[in-house]
């Protein structure tokens, strides 16, 4: 275990111990013990910093699965680092953000504590993994703890609703990259990234390849709240703000472009990826911001922005990845596309941050996010107002901020789509720079919308909870921090340049970068564009009144949303209609099921495979005593069928399970022979226990029909399982497995009673399984029992 | 109606123990000879078993007052815990470790993880057993 695994998993490690710092210290807020891991962790990957821009990996290994190929492989790249440095550094905004938000009184700060960590780590997890299946495994956990973190205030309806919709969502497109995964390691054998990356020449050609590659793309998708997929976003914008700012703006939705960076070397020789990505990236774009004007709810605005932001960034990744289909020299005209998105994934999380955490200041100070009721908090809240003006105006795309910078290489890269020479790009490519023209009038209107619509204006004070006022230091600490770093990187974007150079170098292996970013690029088309974005922008946000119509033209019940909800009613109600028809509630009917479905997959596997056979060349003689012991189960099992009482049948059946440890002893099991003698005890006792509850024996006469169901079905069992224990014996297909333990046991595992070695060590894997399973059967009969228990008290 | 159980209580005074110790026994001669976890512990529920059937419930819990259920929750403890041990030498999941050691008097003996993973095995079916029959038990 190396110095990076520990990084990866002390967050995890920390969440433990949350609890019962919470418990032991009341007095102070648990936030503080929290503090200081992400900031450590922060300055540590920083420590990596320069050795990771002069072009070196950072690669270190733990077994896991070694059979398997599963293995807990740190990488820390360009990219990596990157998204290490936004996990740590925004976590540590926000963690101290959160102790000033959430009151220490009120709130259940342990879980939410715990939960935090608990995303940090998996998602820590999720961007230094090298391994698919470890990464799956963070990636799941990063839903997972999103899912508690939007279902944090769980006594709202609208709370429980967002978490299940993100966590069904996120999920299905979990598992579809699960498949996608297995489908890559079917193509090159390996679960590892970077082996993958050097066969991508196999995999290309291989007849899985279209398979895979949409598999991998609906995990990103749905990660990264990509159309259609978008919805399960502003649903979540009912976890408490300090989460928005921190999961769903800054990192973990930002995953699903983490994957699409990282998978580019594999799949990006494809047309379908470069026109999925770009496509699906571009529509995103327009559509996000098209629906954040409408919204009147700030964090509604955010969200629906938040969308269109990441689509931004994911169409200059599927645009940028054609510059591997050129030589070296070539390809620097397509690669500004990639040195754009990496440039705006850093950007969007120091002003989207900022302004996530500027709407907390405003909700927390005066009640409502609401812009009908804000307005005029200009002079009251001049700090929070710079914040939010900064913040926009970079989101906006205006100069001298660093949203200005990655717009104008936003729009060069769209321009460029036209100039690829292939998959129709040349023809149909002219669509690209269009809508993101389009698409960024919207975001400017919504940026001012957030900016004008809060903080000038009517005050309104009748319409607040609460007296506004400015914040306290605490709170706005954090958004200083961002906001003066996108005023920082605005002016001297070249601080951070070589960072994007190395990072680009992980997205595009095999080639040479050198960015240089510069305010003036002269009269190019991207200015103009810019000016024109403005002058529109402008001009329609004066006139909203006179086009918000069009916002209503759409009728509700053709939206996303309802389709999603009435899906999921629909599947509900299907599945209870399923289930109920064949639930009986009667242990016969399942019995029944069981058995049958026993005879019919066996049976027809013993016929169709022809693999009845006797051979009694290898049978040693029968001796009297074990004649006696079979006529005794014989006899002992037919009488069970006619015992008049309960009592009876249990006592026969407790001589059956005796007589047949006997049998065991004969035959030289002497484990399996103690094991049934004590399971007999203890059944038999737990059957007497359970005597009392039973009702009376009640042998009422049956129909004839049902009869002769059951002892069909009872004597189907009975050939069967006589057929396969003949054939097993009389067919030897495998070497028998025991040699192998024969001599291993003593050797290996310095036991001599075989069974007990293998169980508790050979497979042992299988032991702890089943002693889960048994713990699990345990605490479900429990509830069983005592939730009736307590629900016949409280009816009686 | 109390019955009148005489024989049955004094001689299961005696027998439990007995039981119990010899449970304990094939528990730690598992790895040599017939015994282990599971059969070592289902015998000691036998015996908390013939408790319950000489006594009551009541007067079960009052001499074992454990709770069953965390008596399995420790017991998956131990299991995982064993199995994820090998993790912090650096080596796979579930990987044992053992070796002989030389007391004076007692002769050869080997000390092995695989005990202690067999000993949360041993405490899981105490564990399932007691809570599934006191459950049931307790139900009337």
């Amino acid at each position: 275990m190396s110095l990076l695994h520990l990084a990866i998993i002390s967050p995890l490690i920390l969440a433990i111990f949350i609890p019962f710092v919470h418990k032991t210290f009341p007095k102070i807020h648990t936030g503080w013990f929290l503090l200081p891991l992400p900031v450590l962790l922060f300055a540590y990957f920083l420590t990596f910093l320069s050795t990771t821009i002069n072009g070196q990996t950072t690669m270190e290994t733990l077994a896991w699965i070694p059979t398997l190929g599963i293995n807990f492989t740190v990488r820390l790249d360009g990219l990596g680092l990157l998204f290490a440095l936004l996990i740590t550094g925004i976590g540590s905004l926000v963690v101290l953000y959160s102790i000033y938000y959430l009151s220490k009184e009120k709130e259940k700060l342990n879980q939410f504590y715990v939960y935090l960590l608990l995303f940090m780590g998996a998602m820590l997890g999720v961007v230094l993994s090298d391994n698919l299946i470890v990464l799956y495994a963070f990636w799941e956990l990063t839903s997972f703890s999103s899912f508690l973190l939007i279902g944090y205030w769980n006594h709202r309806e609208r709370s429980r609703y967002g978490a299940q919709k993100s966590m069904l969502i996120t999920v299905f497109g979990g598992l579809s990259m699960l498949g996608g995964i297995i489908l890559l390691y079917l193509m090159t054998g390996t679960f590892s990234i970077s082996e993958a990356i050097g066969l991508a020449e196999v995999i290309v050609n291989h007849e899985l390849f279209t398979a895979a590659l949409l598999c991998f793309l609906l995990g990103a998708f749905t990660k990264s709240a990509q159309f259609p997929f978008h919805i399960w976003l502003p649903d979540a914008m009912e976890a408490p703000t300090p989460v928005s700012a921190y999961l769903h703006s800054a990192t973990m939705v930002k995953a699903g472009i983490y994957l699409v960076a990282r998978l580019t070397p594999i799949f990006a020789f494809s047309g379908l990826w470069i026109w999925l990505v770009a496509g699906i990236g571009i529509l995103t774009l327009f559509w996000g911001s098209f629906n954040a004007v409408k919204h009147t709810d700030l964090k509604g605005i955010l969200a629906y922005s938040t969308i269109s932001q990441l689509g931004l960034i994911m169409s200059l990744l599927g645009l940028g990845a054609a510059s591997l289909h050129y030589s070296t020299i070539d390809a620097g005209f397509y690669t500004v596309a990639v040195s754009a998105a990496v440039f705006h994934l850093l950007n969007h999380a120091t002003f989207k941050g900022s302004l996530f955490m500027m709407v907390g200041i405003v909700d927390h100070e005066t009640g409502t996010r609401d812009i009908r009721n804000l307005g005029g908090l200009m002079t009251i809240m001049p700090i929070t107002f710079t914040i939010a003006i900064i913040g926009a105006f970079s989101m906006a795309g205006l100069p001298p901020f660093n949203g200005f910078l990655s717009k104008e290489m936003f729009f060069s890269g769209m321009l460029r789509a036209q100039e690829i020479g292939f998959f129709n790009m040349n023809t149909l490519g002219i669509i690209f720079p269009i809508v993101a023209w389009v698409a960024s009038v919207f975001t400017f209107i919504y940026s001012m919308i957030i900016v004008f619509k809060t903080f000038t204006g009517k005050y309104q004070p009748e319409k607040l909870k609460v007296k506004p006022h400015e914040a306290s230091i605490g709170m706005l600490i954090s958004p200083v921090i961002l906001v003066s770093l996108v005023v920082i990187i605005g002016f001297f974007p070249n601080l951070v340049s070589p960072l994007i150079n190395t990072v680009m170098a992980s997205i595009l292996p095999g080639m040479e970068f050198d960015v240089q970013i510069y305010f003036w690029h002269g009269f190019t088309p991207e200015l103009f564009m810019t000016i024109g974005v403005i002058i529109v922008g402008v001009l329609l946000y004066k006139f909203m009144p006179k086009w918000t119509g069009v916002y209503t033209r759409m009728p509700e019940r053709f939206s996303l949303n309802s389709a999603y909800d009435n899906g999921l009613a629909a599947i509900q109600k299907g599945a209870n209609r399923f289930t109920n028809a064949y639930m009986t509630n009667s242990i016969r009917t399942y019995l029944i099921y069981i058995f049958v479905f026993f005879i019919f997959i066996l049976g027809t596997t013993l016929i169709v495979k022809n693999a009845f056979t006797i051979d009694t060349s290898n049978v040693a003689d029968i001796h009297a005593f074990e004649v006696v012991l079979v006529a005794i189960i014989a006899v002992g099992s037919i009488s069970i069928l006619f015992a008049k009482s309960r009592m009876t049948a249990i006592i026969l059946l407790g001589a059956v399970g005796y007589s047949v440890s006997l049998f065991y002893a004969i035959f030289r099991a002497p484990d399996l022979a103690l094991t049934q003698l004590v399971i007999e005890t203890v059944s038999v006792a737990l059957f007497l226990l359970a005597f009392y509850h039973l009702p009376k024996l009640s042998r009422h006469e049956e129909t004839r029909k049902f009869k002769l169901g059951n002892a069909i079905i009872s004597v189907g069992v009975g050939v069967v399982v006589t057929m396969i224990a003949l054939s097993a014996y009389s067919s030897k297909e495998f070497e028998s497995i025991s040699q192998y333990y024969i001599e291993n046991t003593y050797k290996k595992a310095g036991g001599e009673n075989m069974v007990n070695v293998i169980l508790v060590d050979f497979r042992g894997f299988d032991t702890l399984f089943e002693i889960a399973v048994l713990a699990i059967a345990a605490l479900g009969i429990f509830s069983l029992i005592k939730l009736r228990l307590t629900r016949g008290k409280e009816q009686g | 109606m109390k019955t009148n159980n005489v024989i049955l209580e004094t001689a299961t005074k005696v027998i439990v123990f007995i039981i119990l110790l010899f449970s304990v026994y094939m528990f730690f001669a598992g790895h040599y000879e017939p015994g282990g976890g599971f059969i070592g512990g289902l015998m000691a529920s036998g015996a908390i078993v013939l408790l319950l059937i000489a006594y009551d419930i009541k007067t079960v819990t009052s001499i074992l007052p454990f709770d069953f259920k965390k008596v399995t929750a420790v017991g998956l403890l131990f299991a995982a815990g064993t199995a994820a041990g090998g993790l912090l030498f650096g080596k796979p999941l579930l990987t044992h470790w053992f070796t002989y050691v030389y007391p004076p008097l007692l002769g050869k003996m080997s000390l092995n993880t695989t005990v202690l993973f067999d000993a949360g095995v041993f405490l899981v079916v105490v564990g399932v057993t007691m809570t599934i029959i006191q459950t049931i038990g307790e139900s009337e």
